[in-house]
């Protein structure tokens, strides 16, 4: 009876003990957006939530926070309170991540969407371009005035690349269907993302995509009676008719594994880039409205893409002259890919300079 | 039966001081409730809010560097309200300053040289001058209302860096990505304490405070602003040209909102960024007014804005309070500044005048 209950106590202790080391280890989260955005910083949240409830371990997060003089100091707030490990997911927080982890050298730090590494900072990123391949080749399907609208936040390179894998996913399909594109300088900004998507749907556009945060657009769409995608979430609720389906991204598997790695002492600083083979992008279920043999086609783009068979900047590749830029057979380098500058063939207009 | 408000003859003097203080007490007794709907110990979010942040060295210095372009920018308004002049453009003159220092930083790259922080710091001040006179300029020409003028010149100030990010400034080895280069340490400003991001702009605030305040209260030129913008009719009857009050109180607003900015590039930033300020020239015309309109009240005000920026950050990283508690609270702090600056002018008249009655 005494033993009994002296084991139980004991494995009582030793539980109480190991919580207590999980619960040691803290990890910290800077949002751009508010997590309410339904878009980037939301699914940033849900990956918190997930290695929170996963792994027991105890999170906080700062959200909103300017890509400026404050992230900084924000980042260090976090640094200097006990956070072993800190994300900061969006690229305007990379030169103040690297600034803070100089000084904080036992501190890891998770810089999402950036290219400067220190022995403690590693970067990660989603190839989301294999997203817009899979909703390219829908549109190329579903447009009837072959023109389609393209909402852009910033052109920095990750956002182009989008802008090209669609286009070239949607010409595929549709020879004759155009890309108008309509850049709102912001990442969350729903009354200039929806004043887009009207000016958008005004110039012909019977499809809208777009590469900013907010369900607005969807809204837009769906009051207009067009289609359009999601975008970083599912954001049907915002859309039910109008949403063909959406690109998700599904931090959660990538916040576990590190998470994870910082727990059993294998934490390196690397470089990812995950795309649909590792679930951090994901295709959100068909809309009504996709009929079929379009569901079909997407979904042997989707598993071609997967098995590595199909890369969505495999040439024949046209720049915007006409001019052959990658050969058939040909496909271009990550390291072409990171530092995308130029149009394909079928978007309108130039990259603003 | 509404209430109606009747003018005081003579505001009590003490009372108008006061009302920021009791603006501020108001502020923290709804804070107490709105904690207490939030079901979160009141004390524990107070403490992070507005105790926790300033209690360590470290945290001091930054409350000084998040406020430094607060008081300046709110010195420099306070001069412009008191005439009169509505420029509620400074973030834009802060952008147009930064990019000009900035500008200035880029050109000396990897060059040595104590002549590159002056002339980045006068090339803040031109930038900032410059943006505001096309603001005097059509106010002064062709009466064009100055609270349109400067806020719409603020959009295109932020364009026009936008600009300048993406294009010729870009950073040549930054992979295409819309930031400049990290400036050189010459053109960086000198840091107060090596472990701590507190710079020199914040001594510089400081002066600028000195002398604003010696300026509205030891000058002609303070005597003919109060007077343009409490008595306008009286003014000209002086012979206090208006055109001149607006072109110097823009020109001053401007010029210090510019060098706001070059502070802030060259000191926390280091670098051009698409966007330099999270509103700061927006911000500070909250603290022109909770400071009174005086140069030392901005000072003040600047520490107390810039603390319920830092206190929500600690709130958040704490609590899990959401970040809105912050613009909560500012909106709070306004709100009661306004409704007791009302009631310091005004009296609440219970009684209906009797001739009024017989209409209803």
């Amino acid at each position: 009876m005494l033993i009994k209950k002296t084991l139980t106590m004991l494995a009582a202790m030793a539980l109480a003990v190991n919580g207590g080391a999980a619960a040691e280890l803290k990890v910290g989260f800077v949002y751009v957006g508010p997590i309410g955005d339904h878009g980037w910083s939301y699914q940033h949240d849900q990956g918190r939530l997930a290695v929170e409830k996963e792994l027991g371990v105890e999170t906080s997060y700062v959200e909103s926070v300017a890509e400026g003089a404050d992230a900084e100091r924000v980042i260090r707030q976090l640094a200097s309170s006990g956070h072993d490990l800190i994300f900061t997911t969006s690229f305007g927080y990379m030169n103040p991540t690297n600034k803070v982890a100089k000084r904080f050298k036992k501190v890891k730090f998770e810089h999402a969407t950036g290219y400067k590494r220190a022995k403690n900072v590693s970067t990660y990123s989603s190839r989301f371009y294999e997203g817009r391949a899979i909703i390219g080749a829908i549109a190329g399907r579903m447009t009837k005035s072959n023109v389609v609208g393209y909402i852009a936040s910033f052109p920095i390179p990750e956002v182009i690349r989008g802008i090209d894998a669609f286009t070239l996913a949607l010409r595929k399909e549709n020879p004759d269907a155009i890309v108008k594109v309509v850049w709102v300088n912001s990442w969350f900004d729903p009354g200039k993302e929806s004043d887009a998507a009207k000016a958008l749907i005004d110039q012909g556009a019977d499809i809208i995509t777009q590469h900013t945060d907010s369900p607005a657009p969807l809204q837009v769409a769906e009051k207009r009676g067009v289609y359009a995608f999601g975008q970083a979430s599912d954001m049907k609720a915002f859309a039910p008719k109008a949403q063909l389906t959406s690109i998700i991204d599904d931090w959660s598997p990538y916040y576990i594994e590190r998470v994870k790695a910082v727990m059993d002492g294998s934490w390196e600083s690397k470089d990812t880039w995950g795309g649909l083979d590792t679930g951090m992008v994901k295709m959100a279920p068909y809309g009504d409205a996709v009929p079929e043999d379009v569901r079909k086609l997407a979904d042997s783009i989707e598993k071609s893409i997967v098995d590595g068979s199909f890369h969505p900047f495999q040439g024949p590749i046209k720049n915007q002259k006409g001019e052959l830029v990658v050969k058939e057979g040909e496909i271009l380098s990550d390291e072409v890919l990171v530092g995308l500058d130029w149009y394909v063939e079928g978007v309108e207009g130039s990259i603003p300079k | 039966m509404l209430p109606k408000l009747a003018k005081r003859p003579t505001p009590s003097r003490f009372m108008v001081y006061l009302s920021p203080v009791l603006a501020l007490f108001l502020s923290l007794l709804a804070g107490i409730v709105l904690f207490l709907i939030m079901d979160v110990s009141p004390w524990t979010a107070l403490h992070a809010f507005f105790i926790e942040p300033i209690s360590s060295a470290y945290g001091l210095s930054e409350l000084a560097v998040k406020a430094t372009p607060l008081i300046l920018i709110g010195v420099a308004l306070s001069l412009g309200f008191k005439a009169g002049v509505w420029n509620i453009g400074a973030e834009g003159q802060l952008i147009v300053g930064g990019l000009c220092g900035g500008a200035v930083a880029l050109y000396f790259y990897e060059q040595e040289g104590f002549h590159i922080i002056p002339l980045m710091m006068l090339a803040g001040v031109f930038g900032g001058m410059a943006w505001a006179a096309i603001v005097a300029f059509l106010r002064v020409k062709f009466n064009a209302n100055e609270i349109l003028t400067s806020l719409m010149l603020s959009y295109v100030a932020g364009l026009w860096l936008n600009l300048m990010v993406h294009g010729p400034l870009k950073d040549p080895e930054g992979f295409n990505f819309p930031e400049s280069r990290i400036f050189s340490d010459s053109a960086m400003l000198p840091l107060l304490h090596e472990d701590y991001r507190l710079h020199i702009g914040f001594l510089l605030a400081l002066v600028i405070v000195g002398l604003g305040w010696i300026l509205i209260s030891r000058t002609l030129l303070g005597y003919q602003i109060k007077v343009s913008g409490a008595a306008p009719a009286a003014g000209e009857h002086a012979g206090f040209s208006t055109a001149r009050i607006i072109w110097v109180t823009l020109l001053i607003g401007g010029g210090v909102a510019g060098l706001a900015g070059m502070i802030e590039v060259s000191g926390p930033i280091g670098q051009l960024l698409p966007s330099i300020s999270p509103g700061y020239g927006f911000t500070a015309i909250i603290v022109a007014y909770v400071g009174r309109l005086h140069p030392v009240g901005a000072l003040f005000a600047g520490l107390l804005l810039a603390l319920t920026y830092l206190g929500g950050e600690t709130a958040q990283i704490q609590l899990n309070l959401p970040v809105a508690v912050t613009g909560v609270f500012q909106g709070l702090l306004l709100f009661f500044l306004l409704a007791c600056d009302v009631l310091i002018h005004y009296r609440l008249q219970f009684k209906q005048p009797a001739l009024a009655a017989r209409g209803a």
